[in-house]
């Protein structure tokens, strides 16, 4: 969703900055200096989170980041150069730094580095959807909401303790690059979670039970019920938690599963998303976050999952947390399919994977989460698509599974360094007799690899059992970074899981 | 950077312009550079410069009482706010103080720390104190590395107030650039993959109060990590280690060991899950300490919510926690390890304060003669639970009196069992039991009467890392170990290798 004006004077927090100035040094500096390619982002990153314990205020962070980075590419070698001091002195010497950099660590270049073309985007704007902007929302307001909500589930008996926070990000960023791309945009997202915990002394275990209410790419409205129900949700926690510390413990064994939107988000983001990483693929992660099993030579050929996957890489979504206009390489925003009718069929690309691998463009998946860090090809919002038409109804898969489990809500995750081997728990789930929900059991945990796991997809619900996950926090690349993500799907049904006994796996 | 105002002008600028009842001011220089490698080629090479600066307002609230002095000693709200870069110091001062001016009294209040403060809230040796990830960062909110630097970048010390910010470059890793050179050229002379990362940093905390403290730390902080895969896939070994200055990265000892290692892995075997002997090498167990050490709030606790919380109320505190006597500690004069000798945090957490700023910060036993001792408390948690306050440290050592055996010895020592390399993609499972899954990555291999027999495949194993303690057989030295999954923000551990019985492999994993 374009936005003609991304604030005042078009440049949202950013108007205070000498950007015109501080692009043209970079650039340049770096064009006088030989570069082939060379981009600069200056960005203004505003952070606000707010955590409450027990009804009280307990941490509270309202950060502003602000800088500018340098990328060039000089003979084939790249050099990334940054700093805090966004000044057109500064940024023509980051330019001689970062062709420095290029220059001194070329005799370690094996391959010369190619991006691939971008039509120029000149002037570009854009803005995320959204009403009000968080961080001008009084800290006493956000304590406020906190409280309230905290209160209102601390006040049932089943509740011994309470953790409320919101997390809010504004995001502004002024990209160009010398091919005479310029744009210009504002990223929105909020996160706001609570969990309940309740204690059994006696026998010294307890359990947690949180909202579901994913982060989203909206602004303050949201934790007004603008997308989220968040009365209906807090409402039922308590009861919800109370009845998982009475819940009998699961017994490991292979069971059929419904898994809830709120949970499968994550599963298809450990083992789609990152799994359809080109970069991944072709090994330039081995060293950190892994590569692939999905192999670049098995594209057109791999056999992801049972024909009613279809996976798709997206940075338009409305509300999407990796939704933007143009990524951090200057490539506007675009849709692809990545698993068609089961069949691995795309990769995730930045212009450098693109150009190396035969593709005319990349669609583009670059970003930094930082201006003081290196745009590395990150996730795109990678989401199951529904059946078509009406589709299935969560009830209906639940009635078609017969016997099995239904679980709700992501929690703990792991999966390894190819994307094969993953475990994932979740926030509650529900013993299926004879097509009903028979009431919760608790430690589970579901163990699988990947394609036996998407190869039992029997069936896939309908549009109205799609939601739009996500997360704040996916990490990749050295130095780290963390990236905003969103996974829509619907709820699933799939057959013969293995279950552990997550107590059981324990000798204490 | 020189169109910045210094950081003691910063420092002392907030700290004039402030009027709230009480401030402390961080600044943290922090300057970097990388060179990261994969497929026999650098990929991305770079430098930065940051800042950053945080302002904690303290507001003394009316009606506390005429007796009532001092900041932190009564009712007393808190407000925040930090930014990088030129920052508008005046503009960040009066942010913090209109949070301030709105909050309610925080929980965590504490009288301010005062220069004349000696007593250290360790057990021993004087030491300091980093900031945790996503709890208390530097001065941000992004979680750095904690503490300051010297002149030469690869030197922790504790510097004169009046230092400059300690600086590093590119220039340091220039040995490494030459060796990765020659390495790919061996390695596609062979038909292998080179994979890895070098990074360097030195960051310089500068902390002022106005209760006129004034400290600075110079924390220099660095990793080389080196990954070889056979052009197949087929075999995966890594090797990594921390370093302060690259003086003691040799390239050409880590190409000779993930050399020896892919040695080990031309004979493949193929095992099911189950339970297993291992040999865990000191990286792999630091994988799994730093995850325990995270664990132990003493508030969670106290509240019945963590693995160390006692049946029927109360804290493990004094508990036998295994058979042989374990000694798990922080210490900031940790030779080696050293970091920062004081508290320097922007943000309060479920056990740390911004009211404990400028703590001084020493040697501290987690567990000791394999009792749990300590758990983490800020000043005013631990004041209400009647314990001493234990801020976290910068660095992580576990040690078994006495032990000196090298990990080779304990392979020499092994009748059968799996020797690992490294643990991956670590997440709890069961916060009750401490119960966390994994992987085993870049290296399994079978040891058989005494000798590596060959490569195994990759496990996902659930385990508690307190039932690791407890079912640890053997222990070798303590020496410097990088933790794969934790060691970009923990940088500084020594372990032991440990020999565990019966560790829970729970599936197989195909990866490499």
């Amino acid at each position: 969703m374009a936005s003609p004006d991304p604030g005042p004077g078009g440049l949202g927090e950013l108007s205070g900055l000498p950007l015109q100035a501080v692009r043209e040094a970079a650039l340049g500096r770096a064009a006088a200096l030989g570069c082939s390619h060379a981009e600069v982002r200056v960005e203004r990153i505003r952070s606000q989170f707010v955590a409450l314990r027990d009804g009280h205020v307990e941490t509270t962070v309202d950060d502003t980041e602000i800088g500018v980075g340098l990328r060039v590419v000089r003979r084939g070698s790249i050099g990334f150069a940054a700093t805090v001091d966004v000044h057109a002195d500064a940024a023509a010497r980051l330019a001689d730094d970062a062709v420095r950099l290029a220059d001194d660590t070329s005799v370690a270049l094996g391959t010369a580095l190619s991006l691939a073309d971008e039509p120029r985007h000149a002037g570009a704007q854009w803005t995320s959807p959204y009403g009000v902007d968080p961080t001008t929302v009084p800290l006493a307001d956000k304590v406020a909401l906190l409280e309230d909500w905290s209160r209102r589930l601390l006040a049932a008996p089943s509740v011994d303790h309470v953790a409320a926070r919101v997390l809010a990000v504004v995001e502004d960023k002024h990209y160009a690059d010398l091919s005479g791309t310029v744009t210009t945009q504002r990223r929105v997202r909020i996160y706001p979670l609570v969990e309940a915990v309740g204690v059994d002394g006696a026998s010294g275990t307890f359990e947690s039970m949180r909202t579901l209410a994913p982060p989203v790419g909206r602004g303050w409205e949201y934790t007004a019920g603008q997308g989220w129900d968040w009365d209906a949700e807090l409402d039922e926690l308590p009861s919800l938690l109370a009845e998982k510390m009475a819940a009998p413990s699961v017994q490991a064994g292979t069971y059929d599963l419904v898994i809830d939107p709120s949970n499968l988000w994550l599963t298809i983001h450990e083992s789609v998303g990152h799994a359809t990483e080109l970069d991944r693929a072709l090994g330039y992660e081995a060293a950190y976050a892994g590569t692939s099993f999905a192999t670049f030579d098995q594209l057109g050929t791999l056999r992801y999952g049972s024909p009613v996957m279809h996976v798709v890489g997206d940075r338009t979504t409305p509300h999407g947390l990796a939704s933007v206009g143009y990524d951090d390489e200057g490539v506007a925003a675009q849709s692809f399919d990545i698993v068609r009718d089961g069949v691995l069929v795309g990769y995730q690309l930045d212009r450098r994977m693109a150009a190396e691998n035969g593709f005319d463009r990349s669609n583009g998946c670059a970003f930094a989460d930082s201006p003081l860090h290196v745009p590395i090809q990150r996730m795109a919002n990678v989401s199951l698509q529904p059946a078509p038409g009406p589709g299935p109804s969560t009830a209906d898969l639940i009635s078609a599974m017969g016997n099995g489990i239904y679980i709700v809500g992501d929690k703990s995750w792991s999966i390894d360094m190819q994307r094969y081997n993953f475990q994932f728990t979740g926030q509650r789930f529900y013993r299926v007799e004879g097509g009903r929900l028979a009431g919760q059991v608790r430690d589970v945990a579901y163990q699988a690899q990947t394609t036996e796991f998407w190869g039992s997809l029997e069936a896939v619900g309908g549009e109205s059992t799609y939601v739009l996950g996500g997360a704040f926090n996916c990490g990749k690349g050295q130095p780290g970074q963390v990236a905003p993500v969103s996974h829509g799907c619907p709820s699933v049904l799939l057959r013969a899981i293995r279950v552990l006994n997550a107590r059981e796996e324990t000798a204490r | 950077m020189s169109r910045l105002a210094t950081p003691q002008e910063t420092v002392e600028r907030a700290l004039a312009a402030s009027r709230a009842d009480g401030c402390a001011v961080l600044v943290e220089e922090l300057s970097q550079a990388e060179v990261r490698f994969a497929n026999n080629t650098t990929t991305t090479n770079g430098v930065r410069r940051d800042r950053r600066v945080a302002v904690v307002s303290f507001r003394l609230l009316s009606g506390s009482g005429p007796t009532a002095t001092a900041v932190g000693a009564g009712p007393t709200a808190v407000g925040v706010a930090s930014a990088s870069g030129a920052v508008d110091v005046e503009n960040l001062v009066r942010a913090s103080e209109a949070e301030a001016a709105l909050a309610e009294p925080a929980e965590d209040a504490a009288p301010l720390v005062t220069p004349g403060e000696g007593s250290r809230s360790g057990d021993a040796s004087p030491g300091g104190a980093g900031s945790r990830p996503g709890e208390a960062g530097g001065a941000g909110s992004r979680p750095g590395e904690a503490g300051g630097a010297g002149s030469r970048p690869g030197e922790a010390r504790g510097a004169g107030f009046d230092d400059g910010p300690a600086l590093t470059g590119a220039s340091v890793l220039s040995g490494v650039v030459s060796g990765l050179a020659e390495a790919f050229g061996r390695a596609r002379s062979t038909g292998d993959l080179l994979s890895g990362f070098a990074t360097h940093g030195v960051a310089s905390t500068y902390l002022g109060t106005s209760t006129g403290l004034r400290r600075l730390h110079v924390q220099p902080a660095g990793t080389f990590e080196l990954v070889a895969r056979s052009a197949d896939g087929a075999r995966s070994v890594w090797s990594g280690a921390g370093t302060a200055s690259f003086d003691d990265v040799d390239v050409h000892a880590f190409e000779e060991q993930v050399r020896r290692r892919l040695a080990w892995a031309r004979h493949q075997i193929e095992l099911p899950a189950g339970r297993y002997e291992v040999l865990l090498p000191p990286d792999a167990t630091a994988d799994l300490m730093v995850a325990l050490s995270e664990a132990m709030s003493g508030r969670d606790a106290e509240e019945g919510r963590s693995p160390f919380s006692a049946m029927g109320g109360g804290t493990r505190i004094g508990e036998r926690l295994c058979e042989l006597p374990f000694g798990l500690r922080g210490d900031p004069a940790e030779p080696g390890l050293e970091s920062a000798p004081f508290l320097a945090t922007a943000a309060s957490g479920t056990d740390v304060s911004v009211f404990d700023n400028g703590l001084p910060v020493g040697a501290t036993n987690w567990i000791e003669g394999g009792h749990l001792r300590r758990l983490r408390y800020h000043r005013a948690g631990a004041g209400r639970a009647g314990v001493p306050a234990s801020p976290p440290v910068g660095n992580l050592v576990l040690g078994l009196p006495g032990a000196d055996a090298t990990l080779d010895e304990m392979v020499a020592g092994t009748e059968r069992g799996l020797l690992l390399t490294c643990l991956w993609y670590i997440r709890e499972v069961d916060p009750v039991t401490l119960l966390l899954t994994g992987l085993t990555r870049d290296g399994v291999y079978l040891v058989e009467h005494g000798e590596v027999v060959g490569a195994v495949n990759n496990f996902r194993f659930n385990e508690s890392p307190l039932d690791v303690l407890a079912r640890t057989v053997e222990a070798g030295r303590t020496e410097r170990a990088l933790s794969r999954e934790w060691g970009e923000w923990m940088n500084r551990t020594a372990m032991p290798a440990l020999r565990v019985a019966d560790f829970n492999m729970s599936s197989v994993s195909p990866a490499t």
